[in-house]
């Protein structure tokens, strides 16, 4: 057992900028269609299988990740309007449904990529270290960290500042009403949802740079957005980051002070920030 | 220019409203009276498509047109607004947004977000806030001015004074009568037999998902007894 260095920090803060990638999808799903997605762990490390295979065959990383958010997308839009639109208000036959996506997506990645480990190939500039004042941290995670930060920057403008996100917000808040407004309330969450799902494909190209994908990756990624969004709140953009720091540091801290209790290091205190706020930090009743 | 025919809605097993029937004729303030629980707010969400209820019979003709069956934002297209029990406005969006959502502020016909504030000054002062900032009279204005922003020719208002002070309602009441004035249908659910006869031309009670009682607003005031029989009201 040790102190946290400043190595360890970063390495916290670097893995909630991955975390708020992911999770930020999750949520935008989760609050606004009211659908806990289980599939998004799959959507993710489908996508990173996409992102991976895109990116070495271009040799472009940003094509990797752009193809990896388009094909993961549109299986959003297929999972969307070809399942879960049979199926909307049964909450139950909804997770159920996303779970089933879940292993039919999982047992395809087998089928097509095996289950050898892939690491998505990032370009020259992004590799190696850099000096912060007397430590070398890798690049690539900063870029990590800058790319969530500046995910957030990007779906605070388009929820605050533009007519669809403002929908989107009114449509978290009650969606019924929005319909009874004359707005097609299904293309809102249609639209959510493939955005949701190219925030996971997104993650998944970026996460396979250097946490690597594997068969499973995908539920250790579900289990963490679960949490930073249970912390974070139904819905909540802000509630996210703050529970994908709050997650990414405590990961942080369980790995190097309790490393037999990593898991317990996070869902205690989010046990405790529920017995507190049953709707998470920056949760609303419905 | 809204007929409700012979309506069967059900919550589950709950068979609510049994066979109402309904009109309102353009540019008509009608009330809908009734006690708690006779189904008032399931005609209108029956009639706004909105379920639950699960609507299993009869017919809502709009200009002719069924409509029975069309998702709402539908029926929100062919010109019928709502404004809910309740307001059910959105608590994160500012007074503006619940505006602009609806109409985006290049449009320039009919209401516009001008038009809006220019009806209900309170609002513009507002501007910035959001719903949940809002007292009980400025929460009201806004899912009035909400509903308005889609220009319909029919707005159902669902007990519009619910929880108001009375200050509020009487202005509220001077707020549908100039609604009424510029030419829009009003299909107005009260509990308050008073405050109906304050705008409607004609009265309708429901009772027990069923119309019990249809009659001009004059020949109500001429009777009271005749109506307030239905309302438990003396």
């Amino acid at each position: 057992m040790g102190a946290l260095n400043a190595f360890q920090i970063l390495n916290g803060l670097t893995f909630a900028g991955l975390l708020f990638i992911v999770a930020s999808g999750f949520t935008l799903i989760f609050g606004l269609l009211r659908i806990v997605n289980l599939a998004h762990g799959a959507l993710y490390l489908f996508g990173g299988y996409v992102g991976y295979t895109v990116a070495s065959l271009t040799g472009n990383f940003v094509a990797g990740i752009l193809g990896a958010m388009v094909v993961i997308a549109i299986i959003g839009f297929v999972l969307d309007q070809g399942l879960l639109r049979f199926v909307r208000g049964y909450e139950l036959r909804q997770v159920l449904l996303t779970l089933g996506v879940a292993f039919i997506l999982n047992d395809m990645a087998l089928v097509i990529w095996g289950g050898d480990t892939f690491t998505v190939p990032v370009p020259e500039f992004l590799r190696g270290a850099v000096n912060l004042g007397g430590i070398f941290y890798p690049k690539y995670r900063l870029f990590v960290l800058a790319l969530g930060i500046a995910v957030f920057i990007l779906l605070w403008l388009l929820l605050n500042r533009t007519r669809l996100g403002a929908l989107i917000r009114a449509g978290v808040d009650d969606a019924e009403t929005v319909a009874a407004m004359g707005i097609n309330i299904r293309l809102i969450f249609m639209i959510t949802f493939m955005l949701g799902a190219a925030l996971a494909g997104l993650g998944g190209t970026v996460g396979g740079a250097f946490l690597t994908l594997y068969p499973s990756a995908d539920s250790e990624i579900l289990v963490f957005s679960l949490a930073v969004v249970i912390i974070g709140g139904r819905g909540s953009l802000v509630g996210a980051a703050i529970g994908a720091l709050m997650v990414g540091m405590l990961n942080s801290v369980g790995q190097v002070m309790f490393p037999e209790l990593a898991y317990f290091v996070i869902f205690g205190p989010m046990a405790l920030i529920l017995a507190f706020r049953p709707l998470g930090l920056f949760g609303r009743a419905a | 220019m809204l007929e409700v025919s012979d309506l069967q809605s059900f919550y589950g097993s709950a068979h609510v409203i049994q066979g109402a029937s309904l009109t309102v004729r353009e540019k008509e303030a009608v009330a809908l009276l009734g006690r708690n629980g006779m189904g008032k707010t399931t005609l209108i969400r029956s009639i706004m498509g909105l379920a639950p209820p699960d609507v299993r019979g009869g017919s809502v003709k709009w200009k002719g047109e069924e409509i029975l069956g069309l998702p709402s934002y539908q029926i929100a297209r062919r010109g019928i607004a709502i404004v809910p029990q309740g307001r059910r406005l959105f608590q994160s969006l500012t007074v503006t947004e619940h505006l602009t959502t609806l109409k985006p502020e290049s449009v320039k016909t009919g209401w516009t977000v001008a038009k809006a504030f220019e009806f209900f000054p309170r609002l513009a002062e507002r501007r910035q806030h959001r719903g949940g900032q809002l007292s009980g009279g400025e929460r009201q204005m806004l899912a009035v001015a909400r509903a308005l922003m889609i220009d319909p020719e029919l707005i159902l208002m669902d007990e519009p004074s619910e929880g108001l002070a009375p200050v509020m309602v009487q202005n509220l009441e001077d707020i549908i009568l100039e609604l009424k004035r510029s030419g829009l249908g009003i299909l107005l659910v009260e509990q308050n037999l008073y405050s109906a006869l304050a705008v409607a031309d004609r009265v309708y009670v429901l009772e027990t998902g069923r119309v019990v009682y249809d009659a001009l607003a004059s020949e109500v005031e001429a009777e009271p007894d005749r109506l307030t029989k239905f309302l438990g009201v003396h």
